[in-house]
């Protein structure tokens, strides 16, 4: 056992955690302005808007994998667009993956944003805007500070979620080491070499990790609701 | 100055109806807006603060609010606008709620003085009583130094005695900056202390437009006392019945003859009066 803890390699799991950290600031910046416009309008596209968001959570990783791999390739028009004016090839590589990610994990960003901003004091933003203050203002004041629950359950998920994910990363980035073989592939590997030894240790570790990430969100909001006197 | 003719089609509980309003408010006038809920009094007031789309036109002093395919957003108006559910800002202290609206340290002092809240000044909102989160509200609401002060019941939730005190805060607020000031209120006594003019709204149309003492005095000029009421029981005792009324905030009993007993249906609204020629008045 010892032995297998000293040979293990860190880097699927540092890979993971690069990549969801990309991912969930890019899907944080992304998705503030998207999850805001969606609890504010009353426009007849809100229905689709909500419907395509939400498309990843229900499609499985395979089909999304697969479009974003034809449409991000070198053979597509956007991935020959990337591949000439920046040089960076979008598939089979990190940038790719980052790419993938943050398709899939949109969801999870912005649905719990979205229901923060819808619960919070209309009144509230409106009096804001009284004070002279624009939307853009309203978000970060106003907004965003009193969506803390909402706000780190967004953050918290969108990154465990991109940690947590495996089909997606396989079908655009492959099991590249260093470079896409993240640690749920590399999981995926062990246990079809049949080394149960590292599979476990691998897997032991996610598991503890995902539930001490999950345990503080839950702890954290509990508080703040007995805090300011919801529960 | 203000003048505004307003048109809105509103779909309120009693169906549809259509707001239909035309007034001129004096600047530096205390304006009551009254009358039954589902009135529009609230649509008004957000109408006249640019939370809500209307037809017609708005002026102020003179400053086109809206006109034809115009609309001045709500954050160039410079008005004050007092909630009747305070709707502080949760994340920031009194004073922070204050310097939000306008950062200007020394008015914000100035006005938590005022209303008794400046040991209370680096508090957050949910920590505070609904008194003085209303006084908060207030105060927010003037540190723009609004010329139109707008308060949607901004007393109801609170006791009487809180009331009274915070209707003096707010008269002296508006003299102090001369503003011009509309509150939707319920309360007659309110009305009566704090405004110089009210409208009634019945339906979407103003039917009542006069001083407080035009327009609540229920007796002009009779000699009598006169109260609305709700009929809450009628006592047979012996042979004479005893209608149990409620009056504002007290229950009165007064004796009715069986032929208007048999007339009256408890839960009616109906009135009490009294010939009054020499009533005495005790402290």
């Amino acid at each position: 056992m010892i032995e297998v803890i000293s040979n293990l390699e860190f880097t699927p799991f540092l890979l993971s955690f690069k990549l969801a950290l990309l991912t969930t600031i890019i899907l944080f910046v992304v998705s503030v302005p998207l999850a805001w416009y969606l609890s504010q309008t009353t426009s007849k596209v809100k229905p689709f808007l909500e419907a395509l968001t939400a498309l990843p959570i229900v499609l499985p990783p395979s089909v999304l994998g697969f479009y974003i791999l034809v449409s991000l390739s070198s053979n597509s028009p956007l991935g020959a667009f990337f591949e000439e004016t920046f040089g960076i090839q979008l598939v089979f590589n990190f940038s790719g993956l980052v790419v993938a990610s943050c398709f899939y994990s949109l969801p999870f960003m912005v649905q719990p944003l979205q229901s923060g901003f819808e619960s919070l004091n209309k009144n509230m933003l409106e009096a804001s805007y009284i004070c002279g203050k624009s939307k853009l203002q309203t978000i970060f004041s106003v907004a965003l500070p009193n969506s803390k629950p909402a706000l780190l359950t967004a953050i918290v998920v969108t990154f465990a979620h991109t940690v947590g994910e495996f089909g997606v990363v396989l079908m655009v980035g492959g099991s590249i080491p260093g470079e896409t073989k993240v640690a749920s592939v590399a999981i995926y590997e062990m246990v079809e070499i049949m080394d149960y030894g590292s599979a476990h240790v691998y897997s032991g570790i996610m598991v503890v990790m995902s539930f001490l990430v999950l345990l503080s969100v839950y702890i954290f909001n509990y508080r703040l609701k007995r805090k300011v006197g919801l529960s | 100055m203000i003048k505004a003719n307003i048109n809105k089609n509103l779909h309120g509980s009693n169906g549809n109806m259509n707001l239909d309003i035309s007034i001129m408010i004096k600047q530096g006038e205390f304006l009551a807006l009254s009358g039954k809920s589902g009135s529009g009094k609230t649509t008004l007031l957000r109408i006249l603060a640019g939370l809500e789309a209307c037809e017609g036109s708005i002026e102020v002093n003179g400053v086109m609010w809206q006109g034809e395919n115009f609309k001045l957003p709500i954050q160039k108006r410079e008005i004050g606008f007092v909630f009747q559910d305070y709707a502080l800002f949760d994340n920031m202290s009194v004073e922070k709620n204050l310097l939000y609206s306008y950062h200007d340290k020394a008015l914000a002092k100035e006005l938590l003085e005022l209303t008794e809240l400046y040991e209370l000044k680096d508090r957050l909102p949910h920590t505070l009583s609904g008194g003085q989160k209303q006084r908060v509200s207030l105060c927010r609401a003037m540190m723009n130094r609004p010329k139109l002060l707008l308060m949607d019941e901004p007393l109801s939730a609170l006791d009487p005695l809180m009331r009274t005190k915070l209707q003096n805060e707010i008269l002296a607020l508006h003299k102090k900056f001369n503003t011009t000031t509309i509150m939707v209120s319920h309360d007659p006594s309110e009305i009566y202390r704090l405004a110089d003019r009210v409208l009634v709204l019945e339906e979407g149309e103003i039917t009542n437009d006069g001083t407080p003492k035009e327009v609540l005095l229920k007796t002009q000029g009779s000699q009598k006392f006169s109260f609305e009421g709700e009929l809450l029981d009628i006592v047979k005792v012996d042979v004479i019945y005893i209608a149990i009324v409620s009056i504002a905030q007290q229950i009165v009993e007064v004796v009715i003859s069986a032929q208007e007993a048999k007339h009256l249906e408890v839960g009616q609204y109906i009135t009490v009066s009294t010939k009054a020629f020499a009533p005495t008045l005790h402290s």
